[in-house]
């Protein structure tokens, strides 16, 4: 006796566990049952679980009856010849999807190698214990696991050709690569997943050496004269949208190039783009400041009462323009209506992206780098047939990392730019390390895939063999030119009178309290002073009440709001962030009385 | 040594510690000249002040952030060794933020007993000694308890071996909890304790609740230990125990009360003073920070320990100990619970004046330390 859950419903018992369940699988397995019925037995609290309902993640195997796999020859020449489809090996019962559930009671084989009278299931491949993203790591059964992860999380961050449809598109924030290749060291996946139609990289000459320690900590160096010729150039896409949004009263923005009245109105320069109807025309070279989309919005407040009175009535400027620092070409634009049905104006820009200091780089295998340095043709390091890298990865990234797949595909690149043919390196199934060093032998190269090289700028021969190959790189969307930010002067808070945070406000870098600590623990006190003093003030204070007093410019007098204008007002120099805190220490309903005495 | 050498070194005594003098005296030979001891002071002046802190040099600072630091890379668990017969430990930042919170509960107390000279070679005898001072409790020796309805009775059965181990018997232990059972009769028989009503009350509760009373009743041991674990230190065998009770052990005659510590800073204190709190901040904070593989140096340590036991009782690096004693309003409200600060100020009218490092970086003044230290005078004519 047994009880029966169907979807966690109890519906009642069976006699016989093993009978029900042999039962459900047959009939699910000759189509009797829909196929994606699961059944689990828990034998330790005596249940048979039976589900169907949805949000149970299920994975295919290969049905095996009496240590023989039922997936046979005959199945993959009709496989191969199109005669049969996936589908028809559910059908047929060979294949089948079993849930989490199921999975428990099942015996599953990695290969049919291991197949013994007690499996019920095979893998249809071993390479299936990893995801889509991690499966397209060549060579990966040679990594660490999280050397894996880091590595497909890489390539989801790679630029490359996103949508064949990128020129009508308007995404935000998009990057494209100029020259996509689908890579020389590729798995089954890559296949699969048609790869060639979306690739995301290029194939490039990488070395492993060091160059001056330009790549030292995780830094790549890049031949300044591959750059030039194109390589991992990248476009950046950014659109620029305005809407004619309506207000109450029938008012409504209106995208126009703004009348010399409106309040609020740049100077005529900054409208220089626009053309009669208010928005940019194509392949105009912009940069900060400069406007979009000119916009002009009605006045705000706009009551009966002011009906009358003109000056209320002027528009206001709500153009769209280039904040601080950015720039480009206006690419595309779009004029259309939005959801609501109001006018709705886009424009697409466009930068190009040329690989510079400071942009990211990394192959497939979790082996990212940061650009350190780009190095002409002529300096660069070259091999005994001329051949100069397009990239010089550092050997220390491997020791601490271990890697192993890294070293394995730059040989397999090597291998197949040679013989001008796709290295397989499919998770479990690639092709072995001995075959390939035996190949790169008969293409006359030396088996372990170094080579002699010479210094570009002596010439001289360098002692050690740099080990040199073709390797999958990619080009990560993380570009200094979106990031890079500085500032000297610029907007400060209205409550603190302190400076932005944030590149979008033009802001500064914080020093903190772990970096306000160092100037201390050097005794530097002035210039921490000096540091600090972004929201100096100098401040009447009274004397007598030692509260911050009131200075009338207009009137030319100063006084205290308590003693009135009969006592001595002093000048204290203090932060701005200081005055807050007494004004707020007053709203507590403490008197904070500074007492004043002379500095000297 | 000679006289004339003794007498060169001691008029140094205004310029240099004891401790230095007396490590010059033993250190220079015997038949160096005069002269030769003159020079070799003078060296050692310019050595010693060269080593001291300069004026304005921010000591403090330096020292939390040496110990901070490293307290970002400690393990942040307890961890345990696997397999090994120790006694479970509170170790890494854990461990640490105890200490200088000079926190009275600590997670897990812990004592070292050395024994004297005769007591500490024979692995026997220690292990006696360890299970005598062991605090039993009369639960242990419980095998059985039966509580008769009808009778009103409770009868308590007792475990003979364990009676027997520790040359016990029944008697013994009856006048331990009689005491606490009043109102109750109690005989024994071989190893079985009763308990009657004196009077005539029919409350089953009372012997229930006199069943609970005398389970904590301690029958043998020190108080407060535990667990007992005699271990190998070098040549000699230790005691480590959980739980502690530093007076009672440390007035145990074949205990070594030189040696003997607990890991409770304030129970130190009450016992051994402030001093020996100091130094066992020191060496509690200091056995961590090695444990971690960490390097610092041991005078950061020193200095928070001194800042702690300044003030003759030992205070906790936390609102309610060291920094409640800040002269300034404003550093105390940037340190925790601002607004409590402020409002007992603004009772007691207290005036800030502005001579440390947190209320000058506030109102943006020159910090007192370093380059900020110094004043010039000059007069004003």
């Amino acid at each position: 006796m047994a009880d029966v859950y169907i979807n966690s419903r109890f519906v009642g018992t069976v006699d016989d566990i093993n009978l029900f369940v042999e039962n459900i699988k047959d009939e699910r397995r000759k189509g009797s049952l829909a196929e994606d019925v699961n059944v689990y037995t828990d034998i330790e609290n005596n249940e048979v679980h039976v589900n169907c309902d949805g949000g149970r993640a299920r994975r295919p195997l290969i049905i095996i009856k009496e240590g023989k796999s039922l997936l046979t020859e005959r199945h993959l020449k009709q496989l191969k010849d199109g005669e049969i489809t996936w589908a028809d090996l559910v059908r047929q019962g060979v294949v089948e999807y079993l849930d989490a559930g199921e999975e428990e009671n099942a015996l599953v084989a990695y290969d049919e190698t291991q197949l013994t009278e007690k499996h019920t299931h095979m893998e249809i491949t071993p390479g299936s214990i990893s995801g889509i993203a991690t499966a397209l790591v060549p060579f990966g059964n040679f990594n660490q696991s999280s050397r894996l992860i880091i590595g497909s999380k890489n390539q989801k961050q790679s630029l490359g050709f996103y949508a064949a449809n990128y020129h009508i598109r308007l995404d935000m924030d998009t990057n494209l690569l100029h020259y996509p290749q689908f890579p020389l060291v590729k798995t089954k996946l890559h296949d699969v997943t048609n790869y060639d139609e979306h690739p995301a990289g290029q194939n490039m000459v990488v070395a492993i050496m060091c160059f001056d320690g330009y790549n030292m900590e995780d830094g790549v160096i890049l031949n300044k004269s591959s750059v030039e010729r194109g390589l991992a150039r990248s476009t950046y896409f950014r659109p620029v949208s305005a809407e004619e949004l309506r207000y109450s009263g029938g008012l409504i923005d209106e995208v126009s190039i703004p009348d010399k009245e409106v309040k609020g109105y740049r100077s005529e320069a900054d409208y220089k783009f626009l053309e009669g109807d208010g928005i940019i025309y194509p392949e105009a070279k912009v940069c900060d400041g400069d406007v979009i989309i000119g916009r002009t919005s009605p006045p705000r407040f706009l009551s009966s009462l002011d009906e009358y009175n003109l000056s209320a009535a002027i528009r206001r400027e709500s153009s769209v323009s280039l904040k601080h620092g950015e720039k480009g070409v206006a690419d595309f634009v779009v004029i259309t209506e939005n959801e609501e049905g109001n006018k709705l104006v886009q424009v697409r820009l466009r930068e190009e992206r040329i690989p510079e200091i400071g942009d990211k780089f990394t192959s497939r295998h979790g082996q990212k780098g940061v650009t350190g340095i780009l190095v002409p043709v002529q300096d660069i390091p070259f091999s005994a047939n001329g051949i100069t890298p397009d990239l010089i990865f550092t050997p220390h990234g491997i020791s601490s990392r271990m890697t192993i797949s890294h070293l394995l595909e730059l040989i397999g690149g090597k291998v197949g730019a040679l013989s001008g043919r796709f290295v397989d390196g499919t998770l479990f199934e690639a092709e072995s390390e001995l075959n390939m060093r035996a190949e790169l032998l008969n293409l006359g190269f030396k088996e372990d895939g170094t080579e002699t090289f010479y210094d570009g700028r002596t010439g001289k021969q360098m002692l050690a063999k740099i080990y040199v190959g073709n390797m999958y790189y990619l080009r990560l969307r993380h570009l200094v030119a979106n990031k890079m930010q500085s500032r000297a002067r610029g907007p400060i808070q209205l409550l603190t009178r302190q400076p932005t945070e944030g590149k979008a406000k033009e802001g500064g870098l914080r020093l903190g309290e772990m970096e306000k600590d160092v100037f201390i623990a050097h005794g530097a006190s002035l210039l921490l002073k000096e540091r600090f003093d972004s929201d100096k003030t100098n401040l009447p204070v009274c004397e007598k009440c030692g509260l911050v007093a009131v200075e009338d410019q207009y009137k030319n007098r100063k006084y205290c709001l308590m003693c009135g204008e009969d006592v001595n007002i002093n000048y204290v120099e203090m932060s701005y962030a200081f005055k807050l805190l007494l004004d707020e220490i007053r709203s507590l309903g403490i008197y904070p009385k500074l007492n004043l005495e002379n500095k000297y | 040594m000679k006289a004339e050498h003794t007498k060169i070194i001691n008029s140094y005594a205004d310029k240099l510690p004891p401790l230095v003098l007396k490590t010059v005296e033993e250190e220079v030979p015997g038949n160096i000249s005069a002269s030769n001891l003159s020079k070799i002071m003078e060296g050692v002046i310019a050595a010693y002040k060269y080593a001291e802190v300069h004026p304005g040099e921010s000591v403090g600072l330096v020292g939390a952030e040496s110990i901070g630091e490293p307290g970002t890379q400690m393990t942040l668990n307890t961890f345990h060794l696997a397999g090994v017969a120790e006694v479970q430990v509170t170790t890494g930042l854990p461990r640490i933020i105890e200490v200088f919170d000079a926190r009275k509960e600590i997670k897990t107390p812990m004592m070292e007993i050395y024994l004297k000279s005769p007591h500490n070679k024979n692995m026997e005898k220690v292990r006696k000694f360890a299970a005598n001072i062991k605090e039993m409790k009369f639960e242990e020796f419980v095998s059985e308890y039966s509580l008769s309805i009808f009778d009103q009775t409770l009868k308590v059965v007792l475990n003979k071996g364990l009676l027997d181990d520790n040359a016990l018997v029944a008697k013994d232990l009856i006048k331990l909890i009689k005491t606490k059972a009043k109102g109750f009769n109690l005989t024994s028989q071989n190893e079985e304790i009763l308990f009657t009503h004196k009077g005539k009350t029919e409350e089953i509760k009372d012997l229930y609740a006199i069943k609970e009373k005398i389970k904590d009743v301690k029958v043998g041991g020190v108080k407060g230990l535990k667990q007992v674990l005699p271990v190998k230190r070098n040549e000699e065998y230790v005691v480590l125990t959980s739980g502690n009770n530093l007076k009672d052990v440390l007035a145990l005659p074949e205990v070594d009360s030189n040696r003997t510590t607990s890991n409770d800073i304030y129970e130190i204190y009450k016992v051994l003073g402030i001093e020996a709190a100091r130094q066992a901040i020191i060496n509690e904070v200091y056995k961590v920070v090695e444990s971690q593989g960490l390097n610092v140096n041991i005078r950061h340590i020193m200095l928070v320990a001194d800042v702690m036991c300044a003030s003759g009782v030992v205070k906790g690096v936390t609102r309610y100990g060291v920094v409640s004693e800040k002269a300034s309003v404003l550093a105390r409200a940037s340190f925790e619970t601002p607004l409590k600060h402020l409002f007992n100020a603004a009772l007691e009218g207290e005036v800030d004046d502005l001579t440390s490092v947190v209320e000058n970086v506030m109102i943006n003044q020159p910090v007192p330390i370093g380059t900020g230290l110094p004043g010039l005078i000059t007069k004003m004519k």
